[in-house]
């Protein structure tokens, strides 16, 4: 399967990183806690959590911004390199309960999302940084961040 | 912000210094991270595929910094730290930012080192009243001895 590739001439300032969707649910929240290592119950147990005056579980901080992180290598796909990623965390989300084994209940869906605030060349590298967040069903930035990445060059490529 | 309200005894931690801590990165890891996640990049999962790409081998995703690969003694840090904090009853501890530069891709089969440092620390009136601002650094270097990553934590008592 091959991926498309994007180049630095692909982008301007204000074009879209392309959007990714994610549903946090119990069940994502958990196999997190296990591939990560972050065991805090304020991730799996709600009445931990509600001591700790979150009113419930919320979804792990690290975890969108991992999600920030597929964000971004999805977009610059292989060639690309990421060279910076930041995010700050403003906001708390609660991940959807599970309706079966498998699905998570109807409900909110996050999405990823990027525009392009600057591209430059420096040093032989094409550099294109961007504003990044992650909204929350009602489309409040509640992890908003930057990166940077460089891109390869058609030019480069001739 | 200022350093003038900060305890002595909070300061005196500034530049404070962890030992290092060694970490392998696993292929298996690299997988069950990117599965709980939800990223299809076959460079996270996928090794033929990623032996024919640019980098060889299968190689981390961007969030498998700070968790599972936390290292830079970001818990022995907090772990100095709290003692005087509880004292000065900044006991509310918040995971504000975090920031990372990458420097080379880290391949499945890497044993990487890491250490960290505590920065900065300033103060800030809140609405609810003093805030600190704890800046911890942590650095991985890979088996050469290379620069892979430095992270930079926002950590935010009250």
């Amino acid at each position: 399967m091959a991926k498309k590739q994007l180049y630095y001439e692909d982008v301007e300032v204000g074009s879209e990183v392309t959007p990714i969707a994610k549903v946090a649910s119990t069940l994502m929240l958990v196999k997190w806690a296990g591939a990560s290592g972050d065991f805090n119950p304020l991730h799996f147990d709600d009445n931990f959590a509600v001591t700790q005056g979150t009113g419930g579980i919320i979804v792990h901080g690290a975890l969108k911004r991992s999600w920030l992180g597929h964000l971004m290598s999805a977009w610059i796909g292989d060639e690309g390199f990421l060279k910076k990623l930041s995010c700050q965390y403003r906001g708390m989300d609660y991940p959807r309960k599970m309706a079966s084994m498998m699905d998570p209940a109807e409900g909110e869906t996050w999405w990823c999302k990027g525009k392009v605030a600057n591209k430059y060349v420096e040093d032989d590298q094409h550099i294109v940084e961007c504003e990044i967040w992650v909204e929350n069903g009602q489309g409040e930035k509640t992890t908003p961040g930057s990166a940077t990445v460089i891109l390869p060059s058609k030019k480069a490529k001739k | 912000m200022t350093e003038a309200g900060i305890p002595d005894e909070i300061k005196a931690l500034i530049g404070t210094t962890t030992p290092p801590m060694i970490m392998e990165v696993e292929r298996g890891s690299i997988r069950r991270f990117a599965d709980a996640i939800g990223d299809p990049n076959p460079l996270y999962r996928d090794v033929e595929y990623a032996k024919n790409s640019r980098y060889g081998e299968m190689i981390c995703p961007a969030g498998f910094f700070g968790w599972p690969i936390k290292g830079g003694g970001l818990e022995q840090m907090m772990g100095m730290l709290m003692p005087a904090m509880i004292k000065a009853g900044l006991f509310r501890i918040l995971d504000g930012a975090i920031d990372y530069e990458f420097f080379i891709p880290i391949h499945a089969g890497d044993t990487l080192t890491s250490s960290g440092k505590i920065a900065d620390i300033r103060e800030r009136e809140g609405k609810s009243g003093k805030m600190l601002f704890i800046t911890l650094e942590q650095t991985y270097l890979n088996q050469n001895g290379d620069v892979v990553a430095i992270g930079k934590s926002t950590i935010i008592a009250r």
